[in-house]
């Protein structure tokens, strides 16, 4: 077909997570700039398959830019190129043929890598039951119209709770800070008249959790809010920082 | 028209109004130091498996979960976008639980059990104070108060949203709620773990055989009750919203154990979603019917018009369901809009390359919005350009996100010109049978939200999906299954030593090493697209006795070629998503024929079962109440043997009658 492209690929292959990786150079051909990235990875792989070989694992799921399974760092960038988007949405027409597209996994020691692609997420899990929550018991709760809440913060609430945790956030950082996530989380609810009651011990558990799982700190860099797929502002960060200060000096346990 | 004696579908005596409150209150209870040593397995952690799970696990009872992806967070409820119905009349625009109990079933053309509607209509209203109670951002107004939008089939507006990322804030909610049990202990969480057998013991559920997609190792577990809250089966079109990983396996095997299948043939074609562009394409993208408040569906008057349609004048335009449906315009049910766009498409006015797209258009709105804008910040005489800029900004907050993705997928600009559209497989009604406490035929084992069949008959509403998910698992399983469960009080954790699970543990084993083995020449994909296509072009948005009864034919003939010449890399210990694929493919063949069986024997239309030899003069869906007023139950005999057995839809609370949205 015209206007389809060949690439090479320099593909991040590692049977576990304790064998060692090393990178493998993949021909892709063919590829049409319609095609999603993903799209194109089931075309080599389904390649590699009918060659006898064994396919790339990755990880991926609902391709449309919203479950946060999918997880390539592309050239250096968690989901590539593009601002504002997944790697599931990020589609070929962003490369040139004859390119040369290296694909490695989110690189963090609280993210081990299971295959290839793939990496262990569940550290980001244990963060959430950690403080993640309002603790309502299901029925125990009044009329939803009885809480008003000002548009403004339901808005800001939102755009913080748009988070995906697919940790591009983690794989941007020099540090391996997971502060974008938690944060993400902690001003959703700090925003909200519901999560007053725990706001305190919310935020110092959900970091001394993230702490535990061996992330790394904040230093203010802002790579995080530059590659997230979702645009989560990097004040949310800051207002962790205020929520944490404050619960630290004033909290009486 | 009798019932099968081997449905019982225990729907409580009394009024419509009273029979869920009246049986709530006499179900039998677990006291709390009971319920300590009740161990209860949910699969799935979408809306209904982590809401169904939490509430569970905040009860008392044990409860340990599993899915398949790497969070429960992840699970397909995250894609819903447009919203969640609920009762509220917050609008004070004449909702009541009567209506949309009477949209419901309307919307589902008469094929759904009234009870099980009554209660869901009921319950609804506790879903929104649930959810907002535990911070889920739902859209608000400048009051503070929540803001609601109209779905299709409906004329109030009774569906409350976040944004389009509705879907994504429910199960965000209900996985707070499922996290904060797991860190106290009373959930254990089993991510990257896929269910693959149940095990029967003396006729009951009493666990299930899971493989570690990780270390692909094989476990058992013991349960008191399993319930699968494991979603729909879409992807046995190949081509569907559904994500890549959704699946009926779970069901399945459930079904070849016992439990019956529930109106497999039921399926919802969503009318509008971006059209497919090539061979390459792995699924397909929904854009949200809250799309449809505000856009209008449109083709060209003449046949392969080929200008832009930014250039076509509106005279030269033909808003197809404005014209057929005046009453419910755009917002017709889905099946309606669909069949309405092949029609038009089939008849030659498509649009696009592919001539199988319609336009759906936002130029009209936004100029009214930009108005307005205009008006309420004092600027007279507005300009064209100035009006639709003003305009633009509302429809991007309403739904920036869709056109966001639009333009991602596309690379056209859907503020400036139209977006293209056309149906695509989203949801299935269909699903295992349930009896009115949400369990299966084979006790002990139940099935929630999309898994099972009950709420939607033969077509599921907009808003409607998240409502039932959330419906069933907060509010409805934590108390039936008290009915069973108080039975099982002196029942001890059974041994997974036991020759049952070593029996179903062999078999899946088995299977594996079997896919393994065969060493074809053909990938998993290779299989599951020829299905897709069979499915599609036979039993999709029409279906006739023709295509129906050569479909079975093929699905067979598919089934021992898979059998014989697919190839399954790797091995069984390791992580190996081919082979995870496989175990997929393999029980999407096989619910495929049922599902084509199902719709040849339905010998009428109803809602998104098609059949073309039953329709009216002016094409509408022709039901047949007399004989086919019923839920069709399959009982697996073997392979390709399936029993039908029915149940009698009784509407003693609606007058059934030809739906009409004219």
């Amino acid at each position: 077909m015209s206007g389809n492209m060949n690439l090479t690929l320099k593909v991040w292959k590692q049977k576990n997570k304790n064998e060692k990786g090393r990178f493998e150079t993949i021909e892709a051909k063919g590829i049409s700039p319609d095609m999603s990235f993903l799209e194109m990875f089931d075309v080599v792989n389904e390649k590699l398959i009918n060659d006898g070989k064994e396919p790339i694992a990755f990880d991926h799921d609902c391709r449309e830019g919203i479950c946060g399974m999918c997880s390539m760092y592309i050239n250096g960038r968690p989901h590539g190129p593009k601002q504002g988007v997944t790697t599931c949405q990020l589609h070929m027409r962003s490369f040139k043929d004859g390119d040369t597209i290296v694909v490695e996994p989110w690189r963090s020691a609280a993210f081990p890598v299971i295959k290839d692609l793939a990496v262990d997420r569940s550290s980001f899990d244990r963060i959430m039951a950690a403080g993640g929550f309002i603790s309502v018991n299901t029925g125990n709760v009044k009329d939803a119209n009885n809480i008003l809440i000002p548009k403004d913060d339901a808005d800001t609430a939102f755009a913080a709770a748009a988070c995906i945790g697919c940790g591009a956030c983690v794989a941007a950082c020099k540090n391996s800070s997971a502060m974008l996530f938690v944060s993400a989380k902690v001003s959703q609810l700090a925003l909200l008249p519901q999560g007053q009651v725990e706001k305190q011990d919310r935020v110092l558990n959900m970091v001394k959790q993230m702490d535990e799982e061996g992330f790394g700190n904040c230093t203010n860099t802002g790579a995080c809010e530059a590659e997230c797929p979702k645009e989560i502002s990097l004040e949310n960060i800051a207002r962790m920082n205020r929520e944490y200060m404050s619960a630290s000096f004033t909290q009486n346990k | 028209m009798a019932s099968s004696p081997k449905l019982n579908s225990r729907i409580p005596e009394g009024t419509l109004e009273n029979k869920w409150t009246k049986y709530r209150s006499t179900v039998p209870l677990v006291n709390p130091a009971n319920k300590r040593s009740l161990e209860v397995l949910v699969v799935g952690s979408g809306l209904a498996g982590a809401s169904a799970a939490a509430t569970l696990a905040e009860m008392g009872y044990k409860v340990k979960v599993f899915c398949f992806q790497d969070s429960p967070r992840r699970a397909h409820s995250i894609a819903a976008q447009g919203g969640v119905n609920a009762a509220k009349n917050y609008q004070n625009d004449g909702d009541s639980i009567y209506r949309l109990f009477y949209d419901t079933i309307k919307g589902g053309d008469y094929r759904a059990r009234e009870a099980n509607v009554h209660r869901l209509a009921e319950v609804s209203g506790n879903i929104i104070d649930q959810c907002v109670g535990q911070g889920v951002p739902f859209a608000r107004e400048y009051g503070g108060t929540l803001s609601n939008r109209s779905f299709g089939g409906t004329q109030v507006q009774r569906t409350f949203y976040a944004a389009g990322q509705t879907g994504q804030q429910l199960l965000l909610g209900a996985y707070s709620a499922l996290q904060r049990q797991v860190g106290m202990g009373a959930v254990t969480l089993l991510a990257r773990h896929e269910m693959l057998d149940v095990v029967t013991i003396d006729g009951k559920a009493r666990g299930i055989i899971a493989r570690d997609l990780i270390s692909g190792k094989l476990e058992r577990h013991f349960g008191h009750a399993v319930l699968l809250c494991t979603g729909g089966y879409g992807n046995v079109f190949f081509l569907s919203t559904n994500a890549m990983g959704s699946n009926v396996t779970a069901a399945w095997k459930a079904h070849k154990k016992g439990a019956f299948f529930g109106n497999p043939c039921y399926t919802q074609i969503h009318p509008t979603c971006i059209p497919v562009s090539g061979d390459h394409q792995s699924k397909l993208t929904l854009m949200s019917e809250s799309l449809r408040n505000d856009g209008r569906i449109w083709v060209p008057k003449k046949k392969d018009d080929n200008r832009k349609p930014t250039d076509i004048p509106e005279d030269e335009r033909d808003y197809y369901l404005e014209r057929r449906y005046p009453a419910f315009g755009n917002l017709v049910p889905r099946d309606v809009a669909s069949r309405a766009a092949k029609e038009r498409c089939d008849a030659g006015y498509g649009v696009g390359s592919s001539k199988l797209a319609v336009y759906l258009d936002f130029a009209a709105n936004t100029e009214r919005y930009g108005k307005t804008e205009a008006t309420k910040k004092n600027i007279q005489n507005p300009t064209k350009e100035e009006i639709m800029r003003l305009g633009k900004e509302v429809v991007k907050e309403k739904y920036g996100n869709l056109f966001d993705m639009y333009a991602q997928i596309t690379g056209e600009n859907p503020y400036e010109t139209p977006m293209r559209i056309y149906p695509a497989v989203h949801y299935t009604m269909g699903g295992l049978w349930v009896d009115y406490n949400l369990m299966t035929t084979v006790p002990g084992m139940y099935a929630l939200g999309e898994a099972n069949f009950s709420d939607h008959g033969a077509n599921r509403l907009g808003a409607s999906a998240l409502m039932q998910g959330l419906a069933d698992g907060y509010f409805v399983i934590p108390y039936t299954i008290g009915a069973y469960l108080s039975e099982e009080i002196r029942t001890k954790a059974i041994p997974t030593d036991h020759p049952a699970f070593v029996e179903a543990e062999k078999n899946v084993q088995d299977q594996i090493n079997k896919f393994l083995s065969i060493k074809g020449s053909k990938s998993v994909d290779y299989f599951h697209k020829r299905l897709g296509k069979i499915m599609w072009d036979k039993c999709g948005m029409a279906r006739n006795k023709e295509g129906l009864t050569w479909a079975i034919a093929e699905i067979q003939k598919l089934r021992k070629e898979f059998w014989s010449d697919v190839r399954v890399p790797g091995d069984a210990n390791e992580f190996n998503p081919e082979l995870e694929k496989a175990g997929r493919v393999a029980d999407f063949i096989e619910l495929g024929e049922l599902m084509c069986i199902d719709a040849l024997n339905r010998n009428e239309s109803c809602g998104g079962h098609f059949r073309e030899e039953y329709q009216t003069e002016e094409g509408e869906a022709l039901r047949d109440d007399e004989n086919y007023a019923y839920v069709a139950a399959w009982e697996y005999k073997g392979e390709s043997q399936f029993e039908l057995h029915k149940e009698e839809l009784k509407y003693e609370n609606i007058k059934i009658a030809q739906r009409s949205y004219k």
